[in-house]
């Protein structure tokens, strides 16, 4: 069967090089951009920063905790820095250093964190991070994002540069379909509808936004129309988007590569309790650590693909 | 600023010494001990060495800038930024006490001027101070960054990541000065946590390290002080060892861990005071 999909692409690429491209193009607007990495300069994408802006940029060796001092530091002296590592290494690993130094002093400091969830892949649990959002969410101060494909992803770095204050910007590693435009405005916590609906609403955030566009085909394939929200900011949340739309469908499922606590459902969940009351399906990792494996069949172990997304969908309209 | 003397200097300690006895008794909490032994140490830093501006500005452009790692000692920061102008005097009467920009430990969030960064959650302020020291040679800017850290708290790993980095970047407008009055909460830190020889750590790691002998002495601690200057700038950062005594000061306070994180009754309160002239007027 061939799916009528309301969104397309003629190219995949990393999310991680949308980062890379975008941090390039902000080096070369302002001239407060700085950048650290801990020792994974390929693997963020950082190369072409540093290439060309040499005396910006500051390799802090395998010390993640001294290079988000070092950020907070160069964030109070004026400057704009963009820390580099894995999202297991920019949270878990250096929490009191970005509670303390970052998020309580208020510090102009961007968290950039490559390699979230399950699409890591074959280097297995220990870096496949997937309480990074929980933990980052409850920290006052914090803005979270994780764009879902390398344009949103470049638009996202662009945009927190203009955006004052502490961000953790969450993207990852495998190849992904690029199917959001590459002139896209990125307003940070404001929700992107991204294809209208009737019937149930389906929030997703990261690389999930493409498993919930493939979803939302096959259930109109069965008569079944999906709302798909793209949520690329978890906080702050848009949560008149979020309303409104469940005030239409009546029903909702989220969707996102993270622990189910903590993650954006929770989020999700604790508006609509206040203001409305409604079912709402989870997809997400359910309370357990991830392990090697390809990202596809990694997503699909973990019920984390378009597949999970229907039947997550059928539960939500079933409660309604 | 007019240069003072040494007589004037110690005038101040006195008073700002009465301040830290005075705020940690009123709240029954605080850190009255390393505060004490650290006195001569801030004012000499802001009174005589550092070129800066009450008038506060969070970047500090052309300024000297310092940083508190262990922050637990904010009420000797408290007294000597009042006492030199960041704010009212009188305001170290809310020191610990709800609504007060006076926090346990030392905040940006209630836009103390003075504070730049959180700090007491140990082992943090060498990386910060680096980070704006970087970014002072990166501008151009020919200013110092002070630091101060307790010796308790090089326990931390983040202080030698910090440590290492600083010296690989050659961030040689830092001065990073270690309380070394050899107690922290649980004892004396060789029973605690031998810290061995921190000097030769320190040079292992690749900094210039000096030695403050006598850490309660003004002349001995601004001569220091100018040492470490004169150090600087010469390709390694710079680490002063301030040889101080915890509760220096107060006969029954000095020298003792007990006092690390204790406020003195009433009765020793008036008695810590007896020993300390008021020289520039209570609060």
């Amino acid at each position: 069967m061939s799916l009528d999909l309301k969104f397309t692409y003629s190219e995949k690429k990393d999310t991680r090089s949308g980062f890379g491209d975008g941090l390039l193009e902000a080096g070369r607007k302002n001239p407060e951009v700085v950048a650290l990495c801990a020792d994974l300069i390929g693997s963020l994408k950082m190369g072409a920063f540093q290439k060309e802006f040499p005396e910006r940029f500051f390799q802090t060796g395998i010390a993640e905790a001294n290079m988000i001092g070092l950020a907070a530091g160069m964030a109070t002296a004026g400057k704009i820095p963009f820390t580099g590592t894995f999202a297991n290494f920019s949270t878990g690993r250096v929490y009191d250093q970005i509670r303390q130094s970052v998020a309580y002093s208020e510090k102009n400091v961007k968290i950039a964190a490559s390699h979230a969830g399950l699409t890591l892949g074959e280097d297995g649990a220990t870096h496949q991070i997937l309480e990074d959002v929980g933990m980052m969410k409850m920290l006052p101060n914090m803005t979270v994002i994780n764009p879902c494909d390398y344009n949103q992803t470049k638009a996202a770095t662009l945009a927190v540069v203009d955006h004052e204050g502490p961000v953790y910007l969450r993207f990852g590693r495998p190849s992904w379909p690029i199917f959001t435009p590459a002139d896209q405005k990125f307003e940070i916590g404001k929700a992107w509808k991204m294809i209208d609906g009737k019937d149930v609403t389906i929030f997703a955030t990261g690389h999930l936004v493409w498993e919930a566009v493939v979803a939302e085909a096959v259930l109109r394939a069965e008569g079944i129309s999906a709302e798909v929200i793209n949520i690329h900011t978890i906080k702050p949340l848009d949560e008149e988007a979020i309303l409104e739309s469940v005030k239409k469908t009546g029903c909702a499922v989220s969707a996102e590569e993270h622990q189910i606590n903590g993650g954006l459902g929770d989020s999700i969940a604790q508006t609509l309790i206040r203001h409305n009351p409604a079912p709402l399906e989870y997809v997400g990792v359910n309370d357990s650590f991830g392990e090697s494996g390809t990202p596809t069949q990694l997503m699909e172990k973990y019920g984390l693909n378009a597949v999970s997304i229907v039947k997550a969908a059928k539960r939500a309209l079933e409660r309604k | 600023m007019e240069k003072k003397s040494i007589e004037q200097l110690e005038s101040i300690c006195s008073q700002v010494r009465r301040d830290i006895l005075r705020m940690v008794h009123a709240v029954n909490s605080g850190h009255p001990g390393a505060s004490l032994g650290c006195t001569e140490f801030f004012v000499a830093l802001y009174f005589d060495q550092m070129n800066h501006n009450p008038k506060f500005n969070m970047e500090g452009k052309g300024e000297d800038l310092f940083f508190l790692s262990n922050g637990h000692i904010s009420p000797v920061w408290y007294s000597v930024l009042a006492r030199s102008g960041y704010f009212p005097v009188e305001e170290l009467k809310t020191f610990r006490k709800l609504n007060s920009r006076l926090q346990g430990h030392p905040a940006t969030e209630e836009h103390l001027p003075g504070i730049r960064v959180a700090s007491g959650s140990l082992g943090q302020g060498l990386s910060v101070a680096t980070g704006a020291a970087q970014v002072k040679k990166l501008e151009k800017d020919d200013s110092t960054v002070y630091v101060l850290m307790g010796d308790g708290e090089v326990q931390e790993g983040q202080v030698w990541e910090a440590a290492m980095y600083a010296a690989h970047y050659g961030v040689d407008n830092l001065i990073a000065t270690i309380d070394y009055n050899g107690q922290q909460i649980d004892g004396p830190t060789r029973e605690v946590m031998d810290l061995k020889d921190l000097k030769a750590k320190w040079e292992a790691f690749g900094w210039e390290v000096m030695e403050t002998r006598q850490g309660n002495d003004m002349k001995a601690v601004l001569a220091g002080l100018e040492k470490a200057k004169e150090l600087s700038r010469k390709g390694k950062p710079v680490l002063n060892l301030l040889y101080s005594d915890m509760g220096y000061g107060v006969d029954f306070m000095v020298g003792s861990h007990k006092w690390h994180g204790v406020a003195p009754n009433d009765e020793q309160l008036a008695s810590a005071l007896g020993q300390l002239p008021e020289t520039l007027g209570d609060y």
